[in-house]
Order: C-alpha cells, then structure tokens, then sequence
C-alpha cells in the first residue's frame, strides 16, 4: 500500500502517548460503539503506485480512442494549444483552494480577473462571474436570477440542448417555479408569434445560439420581442461560435451562459469542464458564485480580492442569491490560457475552421441519395441530415474506419465538424457512409 | 504585476492551426460578428512568463502548511493527476456508443461500489460538481420522495446553528423553510430544542458529524432516530468525512442520503476553488429519485428529478478519487482518518496554551480558536493574526467560522502532516503570539512581507472594478 503520511506509526504512537492516550481508538470514544468500526468491509487492501496506474490504465485502454469526432451536442473536440496544459499543471494552481487570503492568492485571483475580462469580450457583456459547474447550470442559474415576485415563469426553447432544458427544469423544481416550453419552428425560434407565445408573467427566456440543431438564431430579433414582453433574455452560447458570429451582449441580451469545454478543456466523458456566466451592469448585483474585483492594497498598489460576497452563501445563508460557493478555477484558468494565446485571430480561426469543414461535410454528404438536410437555415458547425438507413448502421460503419459518427438524433443524425477533422477525414466519412447507405 | 492585456502587442502571436484544406463556405452576412472587441495578443514565451509569475504569487498545499479548517487541504498524490490525464480517460466524448466507454463505466462503478461501502450508502450519483450542488441534489431527492408520497406538508428543513452556510442556502433553493436548531453548551445539537421542532412538518434534519466546531456528536444516534421517528429524513454534509472515513459510516449512523467532498476526503486537488466534485449517496428508499443523463441515455430512475447539470458529472475528479481509494485501500483509509484526528488532537494540544480553543474536548479532524478575550484585552483581531501568520509563510487557518464562535479561528492540519511540521507550525503561532504584546501594530500592518498588503475589500464592493478596460 502507497501511503501519504509523512510519520511511521512508532511516531504516531509517541505523539499518542503525548496525548496521554493509548492507542488511537481514545480519540474516538464519543462515537457509539455500536456503530464504530474495527474494520473497513468490502473494500480491497491496498496497492503500490506502481500496481493502481496499471490497475487505471487497464481502465484507460477498455475505452475506444476516436482520431476523428464528428459529434458534439454539448461537447466538443477542438484543438488544445499545449501549453494550456502546462500551466494548468503548475502545482501551485492545482493545489491551491479558494483564494479567501487575497495576500497570497495573487495569482488564481488575477488568473480570474482576466478570465472574466475575457469572457465579457467574446459575450460582449459588462460582467462575468469566476465561473460556475458547466454550461447547464449556468443556464439554470441565469433563469433563476431572472426571477420577480410578479414574474415567476421560465421560458425555454424547446431546441436547446436537452441536457440544458433538463437541468433548468430541476432547478426550477426546487424552486417550484414553472417551466415552460417555447416550440420552434423550422428548427429555429419562430420570431413572428414570440411575444404572443410569452404570458406576463415571462421572467425571461432561454436560447441557445446556435441551438441543438446547430441553427444560428436571429438573436437581435428574439431580444427585441422578449423586452417588449417585460422578460429577459439568456442566450446559451457555444464560445467557438463566438469567434465568428456577433456576441450576444451586442444583440441585446441580457444574460450570456454557456460551457467553456471548446476552449481548451478536453473532452474528458463530459466533466469536468467550466460553466461562463455574463451579464449587463443592470443585474450585476444578481449574478451567483464568486466574483473577483479589483482594490489598492495597504501599500497602494494595485490587488485583486473576491469581491460583492454579501450576494453569498456563507455571509447570506439562506438569503443568498444561490448556495454556489466554489468555481471550475482551474478549468477557468484553461479557458483564460486559451484565449490569451489563440487571440482574436486564433480564435476566429478555429470558428473559420470549424464552419468550412462542417460545410463542406454537409455538400458532400447531401450527394449521397437519400440524405438531405433536415433544415435549411444557416447553421455553424453541427448539422442535422436524414438517413436512409438505420442511424446504427452508419455509427457503426464510420467506428471500423476510427470515426466517432454524428449523434443519431430523431432517425436522422447531428453532425459535428471542429478544425481537427481533415479533408481526408471527411472524404473518408462521406465514402464510408456511402458505401454504408448501398449495401 | 502586469495583466496579461498590459502585455498585449498588435500583432503578436502564435500558430496553432493549420490552413484551411477545404473550400469557403457562403458566411451568414447578417449574423457575423461586427462590434468591436478585443482579446490579448501575446506571443507563446510571453503567455508563459505571465501564467509564471501568477503561480509564483499562489500558495498551494505544495508552498507550506495550509490548515484551513473544514476544507481538508491534504495532499493531492501526483499519481492522480497521471492518471487522469491519460488519453483514454480525457479524450472520451460523453456520448459514444455505451459499448466504447466500457472503461469509464468501469470507473464509475467501482467508485460507487468503495464509495458505498465507505459511506454505507447504497447507491452513489457522481453528477453534482461540487459540494453545495451535492446538497442541492440530495435535498431535491428528499423533496421528490415527500411528493412522490402525498407529504407535501413536509416544508420544514432542521439546520443546526453550527451549519456550514451551504445548508440553509441550499435548502432554501429546494423550496424548504429552514429551522435553525440551536448547539447545546458542549457545542452539540440541543436535543431538547430539536425535539420541539419536530413535526408533522419536518423534511428532514441537515447536520455535519463531525460538526464545524470539529466534535463528533456523541447524542447521533438518538438524534437521527427523533428524525425518522418524526416521519422526516436525515442528511449528512460530508465535509467533514476525512474524520471518520473507515470508522464509523453515516449510514450506520442513520442518515438516508449523504453528499461527500471527493476534493477533499479523496484527496483530488482544490484546483484554486474547482473542479471538484459532491458525489451524493443515498440509501434504497431514495433511489427511484436520483438523476441521469438526457441524452447520455443511462437508465433513468422511475421518479427521477431530472439532473442538475449535463452528462455524468465532473468524470476525471472521479478518476483521482478513485485511484486514491485503490491505492490506499481499507487499512490506508482507515490510517489516514486516524493520523488526521491524531494531527489536529496534537495540535490543538501544543497550541491551547496560546490561544483559548473554543470547546476543550478531544476533537475529530479539527478544532476551533476563539480570540475574543485577546480582541477584548487588545484590541487584536483573528483576522490580525490569521494575517500575522501569513509573514510565517503558512497559510492561515479558517477565520470567522463557524459563526457562533466570536473571533474564530478553525484549524484542520490533515494526515499528511509530520509530528516535527505540527511542532514548528505552532512555535510559529507562540511567535505571532507574542507580538501581539510587543509588536500590536506590526500585527495590524500585517502581511508584511507577501506580494500585496491587505486589500481595501470594501472599496472593492463599493465601487465594483470587475474586468479590465482599456
């Protein structure tokens, strides 16, 4: 067994005797014997580092490794600039818990600060949280904000992730506040029947930009009959899409959410990833979690400190804005790494990229008879297309040649293109589902 | 120090993608992206030397002794972080065809099977991210259970006086009503006080045991009983498990739904505030409630509550754990529990003699300060010497908490610290000790010697600076 305790049991023993103890079972004499144990059962002994890497690593290799992803649906797998990992891995990042003791957290409450910087630019909102769990929860956690004594209803497009419409409904559950659904049309928000699809009780509703289809929704258009309505409007964003398409802050919404997963933070089987949360300077005041603001120090100088804490928890108990008391930092801290080294420019190019390449797949896959495009509106990087077969047979086609299929959704299947995929891939995808499509 | 926009050049930067190799698309004219906005445009070598710096300016469980009490600051096993950064772990869409993900499914299986038999729970959920989003959830399967059984009256959530402050806001985000239950003159619940608040109306009952102020409750079981007897549930804020984790489980203890700290029992690393991860265990009755993936397509339980977050959770924070676990096994949990109450007991007995310890009992795995006479005498804060401690190059303990003791300081020094590291930490506590005879304003100026001074944070709340501009 690998221990971590840096003292043999001989010293351990001394300092009990120090104690005026026998053995270690005096320090627990108020737990009731009854329930106390003298032993662990139904756990191993344990092993060497040596023999639980092997064990893990076992693990590791049971699962299939895809060269080519071509689905997405709430994660997906861009490019990662090496050195995101290097810093990520510094110890003193890794290893560090909240920054409570502003004096020697300098470092991850800058890192923040320049976090939330960043993510007001690609939203194009005055401010951004230290980040919450992922970008359905922040999704959840920006209708809650939007919540009125008067105004107690959440709307949500019925073309969102349905990750996100099931995590907004838990929350609202809790909070025994109605959820309800706005049906699209054609894919995307029907812009025309909007304000007379929300009651007056609306407190705001949610889209996703692009929405689960990988349609592009006219923001502008939905922000302007939301507000006429009285409600706010929370655009879910995927930040890739983001590097080409106009933020949603200079469209008019109100509150900007999303995953921060595409920007630097592998896939990793969903989680951990890092949940953004923007807003205008109007609501600043409601936003959850932490916050990390800029002060003068007793010596004058300049110095970051967690900031507006009386929104929260452990001062507000149950008053609070939200029990939220951590953030993802160091999947923060990835994102912010990202975007300092990718740019405007890399950041654009990973969107150029992305949008090329899924179009291109979409032109070549739509030669093949019988798959057309379920919608027609202009769409990023996913893409929904019909198949003449069995959405299975295609799934398993494309794994023999090392790529991971489009997701199959509603018989037809969602497809993802990031800037890793290559020409050649493509070409492969779109040979192999013919070849598919014609047995 | 520079921000990383005051190091930004036009034009610098690095290449990271390839050119395109497929034809332009048509772009959506209308939709493209025209306001003005600006990110850093820094080459790689100066992205390096600024994140360099940023960790220089952070202390972590690797710069010196960190006893924060109630958040368990051990240390993190590098084999961990190997692990779950293999490519079969991190390169894993979440959704692949099930029979591709056979390892990850493994991993969380085995977790929840150690988990359990640890915990004494019967089923493990790893979807909440965090410790208040594992109360969030285990409150809302409370609360699915009440409805599901026509109990709807059942409002009421029991949160003692010692809570973390987590409980009530997350109880409050379920809908309940919370019921603070006074502590009795040993720092315990008052059971006389719970008795009265028990009802027709009781959810449930919320507590920490060992509690904040680091005592186990010796009254548990007859506490846990008075709940159930009330017809409500008992939850169990696991923050605290580092204490007991192979001694004595909640379930036995009578709890029916638990939510557990990976980050800090399982030693996966606090990562600056997250990612970590609340796993949440419940017992069979409440089972039918727990949470699962929309899409991910796992078997969704008869009277789900939906789930409180995408796909299975923080997945590579489950890894770690789990790695922990296999490593040290039932005896190594067992050991690590001891040495960490061992630790604290140590401590607190080289420090009572300095400063007055809340509740002179044998403590679990931390203990709690009260300055108040010192504040009173002196005019010496905590907050004085939790800053003066810093000049040590330790990081200070807990200030301030739990709440109802004045002028607290909690310290939790964890298993994985020597006797020799215990003994130097508290000459370094005598020191600051007696400067606040012979040197009370140095203690007031204090940190003298970190990167900043004390920071203005009411200027900060006052006048909000929350982003760069240019």
């Amino acid at each position: 067994m690998a221990g971590y305790i840096p003292s043999t049991s001989d010293e351990r023993q001394l300092m009990l005797e120090e104690l005026g103890m026998k053995d270690y079972k005096d320090l627990y004499v108020d737990v009731p014997a009854s329930v106390l144990l003298d032993e662990l059962p139904g756990v191993a002994k344990g092993i060497s580092e040596m023999e639980a890497e092997t064990a893990m690593r076992a693990m590791a290799e049971m699962n299939v490794l895809y060269p080519t992803v071509l689905r997405g649906a709430g994660i997906y797998d861009h490019y990662i600039p090496s050195i995101v990992d290097t810093v990520a891995g510094k110890e003193e990042f890794v290893t560090a818990y909240t920054p409570y003791q502003a004096e020697i957290s300098q470092g991850v409450l800058q890192s923040i600060f320049e976090y939330q910087t960043m993510i007001c630019e690609l939203t194009g909102m005055d401010a951004s949280n230290a980040s919450v769990y992922d970008g359905a929860s922040a999704a959840a956690e920006g209708s809650m904000m939007c919540l009125k004594r008067n105004r107690n209803v959440v709307y949500v497009a019925d073309n969102a992730n349905p990750e996100t419409i099931e995590t907004i409904k838990t929350y609202a559950y809790g909070r025994d506040v109605k959820v309800e659904m706005l049906s699209s049309k054609k894919g995307v928000i029907d812009v025309n029947v909007l304000e007379d699809a929300l009651c007056d009780e609306a407190a705001c509703l949610f889209v996703q930009q692009p929405n689960f289809y990988g349609l592009i929704e006219d923001i502008e258009a939905i922000a302007d009959k939301v507000h006429n309505k009285g409600a706010k409007l929370i655009v879910g964003c995927y930040p890739t899409a983001l590097g080409m398409l106009e933020s949603p802050g200079a469209l008019g919404a109100d509150i900007a959410t999303g995953d921060g997963q595409p920007l630097g933070i592998p896939m990793g089987y969903g989680g951990p990833t890092v949940g953004f949360m923007a807003t205008k300077k109007a609501m600043v005041r409601q936003l959850p979690g932490r916050i990390v603001g800029q002060t003068t120090d007793s010596r004058g100088g300049r110095a970051f400190v967690l900031t507006l804490q009386a929104r929260e928890q452990h001062i507000r108990r149950e008053k609070a804005s939200s029990n939220i008391c951590s953030n993802q930092a160091l999947c923060a801290l990835r994102a912010g790494v990202y975007m300092a080294v990718m740019g405007k420019k890399g950041l654009s190019e990973a969107a150029e990229l992305s949008y090329d390449k899924a179009h291109y797949l979409a032109k070549r896959l739509c030669e093949i008879p019988g798959i057309k495009m379920v919608y027609d509106g202009p769409y990023f990087n996913e893409f929904m297309t019909t198949l003449p077969v069995d959405a299975a047979q295609i799934e398993k086609a494309l794994h023999k040649v090392g790529i991971l299929s489009g997701l199959p959704v509603d018989g037809g299947m969602l497809w993802c293109v990031t800037e890793k995929a290559t020409k050649e891939a493509l070409d492969l995808t779109v040979q192999t589902v013919r070849g598919a499509v014609s047995k | 120090m520079k921000l990383i926009f005051e190091r930004s050049t036009p034009g610098h930067c690095s290449d990271y993608l390839p050119k395109s190799d497929v034809e332009k698309a048509p772009r959506p004219e209308k939709f493209l992206r025209k306001a003005k906005w600006m990110l850093p445009e820094v080459a790689e070598v100066e992205a390096a030397r600024h994140y360099k710096e940023l960790a220089d300016q952070t202390f972590g469980v690797v710069s010196g002794f960190y006893p924060l009490g109630s958040c368990t600051m051990k240390y993190n096993p590098r084999l961990n972080e190997r692990v779950a950064s293999f490519p079969g772990f991190t390169n894993i869409h979440p959704l692949q065809p099930k029979d591709t993900v056979k390892g990850c499914q493994a991993v969380i299986d085995l977790a929840d099977e150690m988990l359990c038999a640890v915990t004494g729970m019967d089923k493990i959920t790893i979807q909440p991210a965090a410790g208040a989003h594992g109360e969030f959830l285990g409150l809302l399967l409370m609360k699915a259970y009440f409805d599901h059984h026509g109990q709807t009256q059942r409002t009421k959530m029991l949160v003692p006086d010692a809570a973390h402050g987590t409980n009530p806001a997350s109880a409050v985000m379920v809908g309940f009503d919370v019921v603070n239950i006074p502590s009795n003159a040993n720092g315990c619940v008052d059971v006389e006080a719970l008795k009265n608040a028990l009802g027709d109306d009781t959810a449930g009952l919320m507590l920490t045991n060992p509690n904040t102020l680091g005592l186990f409750d010796p009254q548990i079981l007859e506490i846990t009983s008075l709940v159930h007897e009330a017809g409500g549930l008992c939850y169990y804020d696991g923050a605290n498990l580092n204490a007991i984790m192979g001694q004595v489980r909640p379930g036995d203890m009578g709890f029916d739904v638990i939510h557990l700290n990976l980050h800090k029992t399982f030693s996966t690393p606090h990562g600056g505030g997250g990612p970590g991860s609340g796993a949440v265990g419940c017992k069979d009755i409440l089972k039918p409630y727990l949470p699962s993936s929309f899409l991910g397509k796992d078997e969704r339980p008869e009277h789900s509550v939906g789930q409180v977050r995408s796909f299975y959770g923080n997945f590579g924070v489950v890894v770690r754990a789990l790695t922990y676990m296999l490593t040290l096994g039932a005896e190594g949990m067992r050991e690590a529990s001891q040495t960490a109450v061992l630790n604290a007991n140590y401590l607190m007995h080289l420090l009572k003699d300095v400063f007055p310890v809340a509740y002179d009992h044998i403590c679990m795995h931390e203990f709690v300060l009260t300055l108040a006479d010192i504040k009173k005498e002196t005019g010496i804060s905590a907050l004085d010497v939790a800053k003066g401690l810093l000049d040590f190059g330790m990081h200070p303990p807990t200030m301030y908490f739990p709440l109802i003791v004045p002028e607290a300081l909690m310290l939790e020094p964890t298993e994985t610290e020597s006797r020799q590291s215990l003994i130097d930490a508290a000459e370094k506590y005598k020191l600051v000790k007696e400067k606040i005879c012979s040197a009370p304003d140095e203690l007031r100026n204090a940190p003298l010697t970190t990167y900043i001074g004390r920071p203005d944070e009411v200027k900060a709340a006052r006048n909000p600076i929350l982003r760069y501009e240019e």
